[in-house]
C-alpha cells in the first residue's frame, strides 16, 4: 500500500532539547501499534522557524499544524487524526483571538517571513524569463506604460511609504520626485549593487535569483523620472549575480522588454552594467558616479544632490538592489498593500544576512517592526552549541552592537538609530559568550581604516587613531582616559567626515563602549580578555594535576612549544607559545589552562 | 513583444505552473544555485540527480535551478515536486542523499529522514 501521510516533527536544534526525540519515537511506535507502518511515514525535520511554540509536529499533506506537542500526545495524534482523520483541536495552533487555525495557511504568517523582495528566489529558474512573467513579472510595467502618468507611479510609491534600503531610509518616492523635477535633457536612474560590507549578501543574492526584479524596476524607475538610461554598479567580485543579469538582459532585449518602444508604448529604456573594483567606499552614491564617469571613485561634498546634479552632471537618482525589488509588487498589489506591513515610519520588510554564532544562519525576510529576538530565537534558531547570547552587530562597519537588552525592540530604521546602530544594508551578526566584544569592534575598525579613500582627515587620521587606541587595549596597555578619548574621537569623526564612511566608522566603538563598558574596563584594568581572542591577554598552561601525559597537545600545536615525557605531565614554552588554542581544542582531560 | 503577447505568456506560464495540482505526471528537482549553494556543493549534488536519473532511466523528471531559498546553514537545497507526494523541501543534500531523494522520495513515494525542511513564508505571488 501507498504511503498517504507524513507526519513530520521538528527535529531543529531548538526544538530538540524540548523532547522532540521522544514525540518522534513514540509517534512511530503509535504507528506501528495502530497497523499503519505502510501508510504513514514519520520523518525528522530541520527547523520550522516556530521554536517559540515548539515542539512542532505537521501531518501532510493536509497541513495541519500542532504545536507544544508533548510526547504524551502522539498516541492520540496518530489514533484520532491518523486513523480516524479528526485532528486533535486542542493542539492545534491558536491565534491571538483564540480562534484554532487548522492548517498552516490559516496561520497568519506563522513563519514570521514575509518574501517581497525574495518572492521569486528558490522559486524560479533566474535564466528564464518566461517564468519570471508567469510569476506576475512585468506586470507591474504592463501597468505602469499603458495605465498609469509617471506622476501617479510616484504617487503609488508614495503612498507605501517605501524607504531606501541602502542604508540611509531615505523615502524612495522623494528621490524620485526631486530627480524628475530638475529640469533636464536627460535623467539616469542606477542601481547600487555595490554591497560590500562583511557579513551581508543579500543584494547578490537578489540578483542571482531574481535579476529581471531589479531590471523592471529601473525601468518603472526611469518611466516615473523621465529617464531613458539605467546603470547597474555592481562589484566585480560577484560573477553568478553579473552572468545572471546579463542573461537577464538579453532576455529582456530580445522580447522588446528592454530598449525602443517597450511593448509598443513609445517609451525607451535601456540598462548598462558597470563593474566596480570592490572599494568599499565607491557604494557610497556620489563616489559611485564618479567610477562609473571613469575617474577614482573619491566622494564628493553634498549638496548638490545626485538629484539634482548627479551622472555627468544630469538628474540622477540611485536607488539600492533591495528597494527595486519591491517596486513592481508595490505598483501590482498597490502601495496600500505593501504600506500594511510594518510600522508607522517603516514599511514593508527587511532582508537580513543572519551569521555568526547562530543556527540557521541564511537570509530571512521579516517584515520591519519584527524583534531581533525573533529572528535570532525563532527564525535563527537560537545559538550555536547552546552558548549563551552576546549581543548582534547590525549594520556592519557602519553600524553598532545591540546587547541583549535590545532584543525585544522592534527593528526599524528609527529604533535602530536610537540605540546607536543602523538598519545599514542587513548584515547581522549573531555574537556569543565566546567573542570579544573589543575584538569584534577591531575587525570592523580594520575594515574602515582600510577602505577610508583618504580623502577628509577626520576619517583618514581619526580611524587611524582609533585602531591604535583598540590595538593598545588588546594588547592589555589601554588606559582609563583611552576611553574617552576615543569617544571624543568618534564624536569629531561623525560630524566632520566628508561622507558617511568615515561619518559611521565610529558607531561599532561609540556603541559597545555604552553598552559593554565593563568588557573594555576588563581589558584596560585587569589585563583580562573574558573570551581568549585577544591574544596578548591569554597564556595557555599545563595543569600538571590533570596532566596525564597522552601527548596529544603535543602533537596538535603547530610550533612545537610543548614538551614532556609519555605519562607525564607535559609544559608549555611561552616564549614560543602563538595562543592559537590548538591544545586547549585537543585536551581530553581538561588538563591546559586558559587565564 | 507586444501587450497582447506579453499577457499570452503570463497566462501560458501561470497555466503551466498549476498544472501540476491536476495530476501532471512529470517531477521537477528544483537546486537552489546560489553563490551560497554552489559553494556548498551543489554542482555535484546536480551532477548526481542527473547520473542516478540516467543509470535508472527516469525520464519524465526536469531539473531545475534556481536561486537561494534561503536556508544557508543547510545548503544545498532541493525541492521537489510531484503528483502524488507534497511538495517537499529537502536541506543539506549531497549526492548521496540525491540518491537517496530519487530512490525514496521518487520511485517509493516516500520522504528522507532528517533532510525535511519548511518553506520560510507564504507565497505573495500566489495570494491575490
Ligand atoms: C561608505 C558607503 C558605502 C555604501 N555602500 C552601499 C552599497 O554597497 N549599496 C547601497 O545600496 N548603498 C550603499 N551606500 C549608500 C548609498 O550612498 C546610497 O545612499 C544608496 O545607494 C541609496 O539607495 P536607497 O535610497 O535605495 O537606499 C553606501 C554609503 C556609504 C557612505
Ligand atoms: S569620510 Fe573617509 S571615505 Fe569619506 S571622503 Fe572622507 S576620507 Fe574618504
Ligand atoms: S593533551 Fe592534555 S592530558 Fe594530554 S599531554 Fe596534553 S595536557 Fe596532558
Ligand atoms: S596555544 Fe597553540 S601554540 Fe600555544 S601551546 Fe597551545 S597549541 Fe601550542
Amino acid at each position: 500500500m501507498a504511503l498517504n501521510n507524513f507526519c513530520l516533527v521538528c527535529g531543529g536544534t531548538g526544538c530538540e532539547s524540548s523532547k522532540a526525540d521522544d514525540i518522534f519515537k513514540n509517534l512511530r511506535t503509535a504507528v506501528e501499534a495502530h497497523g499503519l507502518t505502510g501508510q504513514v511515514q514519520v520523518v525528522k525535520t530541520g527547523c520550522f522557524g516556530f521554536c517559540e511554540k515548539g515542539p512542532i509536529v505537521k501531518i501532510l499533506p493536509d497541513e495541519s499544524f500542532y504545536v507544544e506537542v508533548k510526547p504524551e500526545d502522539a498516541e492520540k495524534i496518530v489514533a484520532e487524526h491518523l486513523v480516524k482523520g479528526r485532528p486533535v483541536k486542542e493542539l492545534l495552533y491558536k491565534t491571538a483571538d483564540q480562534v484554532t487555525a487548522k492548517t498552516e495557511e490559516d496561520i497568519q504568517f506563522y513563519q514570521k517571513q514575509i518574501r517581497i523582495v525574495l518572492r521569486n528566489c528558490g522559486i524560479i529558474n533566474p535564466e528564464d524569463v518566461q517564468e519570471y512573467i508567469a510569476r506576475d513579472g512585468y506586470l507591474g510595467l504592463e501597468k505602469v506604460l499603458f495605465e498609469m502618468t509617471p506622476q501617479q507611479v510616484i504617487d503609488e510609491v508614495k503612498k507605501s511609504g517605501l524607504r531606501g534600503r541602502g542604508g540611509a531610509g531615505y523615502p524612495t518616492w522623494l528621490k524620485w520626485t526631486n530627480t524628475s523635477k530638475t529640469p533636464a535633457d536627460q535623467r539616469y536612474v542606477i542601481c547600487n549593487a555595490d554591497e560590500g560590507d562583511p557579513g551581508a549578501y543579500m543584494d547578490r543574492s537578489t540578483l542571482e535569483g531574481d535579476p529581471h526584479s531589479v531590471l523592471e524596476a529601473m525601468t518603472i524607475a526611469g518611466y516615473a523620472q523621465g529617464a531613458t538610461k539605467g546603470f547597474i554598479y555592481i562589484r566585480a567580485e560577484y560573477p553568478l549575480a553579473i552572468h545572471r543579469l546579463e542573461v537577464a538582459m538579453k532576455q529582456s532585449r530580445e522580447m522588446g522588454l528592454m530598449g525602443k518602444n517597450i511593448l509598443g508604448s513609445g517609451f525607451d529604456f535601456d540598462i548598462e552594467i558597470r563593474l566596480g573594483a570592490g572599494a568599499f567606499v565607491c557604494g557610497e552614491e556620489t563616489a559611485l558616479i564618479q567610477s562609473i564617469e571613469g575617474k577614482r571613485g573619491m566622494p564628493v561634498p553634498k549638496p548638490p544632490f545626485p538629484s539634482v546634479s548627479g551622472l555627468w552632471g544630469k538628474p540622477t537618482s540611485i536607488n539600492n538592489v533591495e528597494t527595486y525589488a519591491n517596486i513592481p509588487v508595490i505598483i501590482t498589489k498597490g502601495g496600500d498593500w505593501f504600506a500594511s506591513i510594518g510600522t508607522a515610519t517603516s514599511k514593508g520588510t527587511k532582508v537580513f544576512a543572519l551569521t555568526g554564532a547562530i543556527n540557521n544562519s541564511g537570509l530571512v525576510e521579516v517584515p520591519m517592526g519584527t524583534t531581533l529576538r525573533e529572528i535570532v530565537y525563532d527564525i535563527g534558531g537560537g545559538i550555536k552549541g547552546g552558548k549563551a547570547f552576546k549581543a548582534v552587530q547590525s549594520g556592519g562597519p557602519s553600524g553598532g552592537v545591540l546587547p541583549a537588552a535590545s532584543l525585544d525592540t522592534p527593528i526599524d530604521y528609527e529604533s535602530l538609530t536610537k540605540i546607536g546602530s543602523m538598519m545599514g544594508s542587513g548584515g547581522l551578526i549573531v555574537l556569543c559568550e565566546s567573542d570579544c566584544i573589543v575584538d569584534v569592534v577591531k575587525f570592523y575598525l580594520d575594515f574602515s581604516v582600510e577602505e577610508s579613500c583618504g580623502k577628509c582627515a577626520p576619517c583618514r587620521i581619526g580611524g587611524r587613531k582609533l585602531l591604535n587606541i583598540l590595538d593598545k587595549i588588546t594588547k592589555g596597555k589601554g588606559t582609563l582616559e583611552d576611553l574617552a578619548t576615543m569617544e571624543q574621537i568618534g564624536f569629531a569623526m561623525q560630524r566632520a567626515s566628508l561622507c558617511m564612511l568615515g561619518g559611521t566608522t565610529p558607531n561599532p566603538i561609540l556603541s559597545t563602549i555604552k553598552f559593554f563598558r565593563e568588557e573594555y574596563l576588563e581589558h584596560i584594568e585587569q589585563k583580562k580578555c573574558r573570551a581568549g581572542k585577544c591574544k596578548d591577554l591569554v597564556t595557555y598552561t599545563v595543569i600538571a594535576d590533570k596532566c596525564i601525559g597522552c601527548t596529544v597537545c603535543a602533537r596538535k600545536c603547530p610550533v612545537n612549544c610543548i614538551s614532556g615525557e609519555r605519562k607525564a605531565p607535559h609544559v608549555i614554552d611561552q616564549s614560543k607559545c602563538i595562543k592559537c588554542g590548538a591544545c586547549f581544542d585537543a585536551c581530553k582531560f581538561g588538563a591546559i589552562l586558559v587565564s | 513583444m507586444t501587450l497582447q503577447e506579453l499577457r499570452a505568456m503570463r497566462e501560458a506560464g501561470q497555466k503551466a505552473m498549476d498544472r501540476r495540482v491536476g495530476g501532471d505526471k512529470s517531477i521537477e528537482i528544483i537546486v537552489g544555485m546560489g553563490t551560497c549553494g554552489i559553494a556548498a556543493g551543489a554542482k555535484e549534488t546536480l551532477d548526481a540527480f542527473v547520473n542516478e536519473l540516467n543509470s535508472k532511466d527516469i525520464r519524465n523528471v526536469v531539473i531545475k535551478q534556481v536561486g537561494c531559498m534561503g536556508f544557508c546553514h543547510s545548503e544545498p537545497t532541493v525541492e521537489i515536486r510531484m503528483d502524488g507526494m507534497p511538495d517537499i523541501i529537502y536541506g543539506n543534500v549531497d549526492p548521496e542523499t540525491a540518491r537517496k531523494i530519487v530512490h525514496s522520495h521518487i520511485l517509493e513515494k516516500k520522504l528522507v529522514d532528517k533532510h525535511v525542511f519548511d518553506r520560510p513564508s507564504k507565497d505573495i505571488v500566489k495570494e491575490k
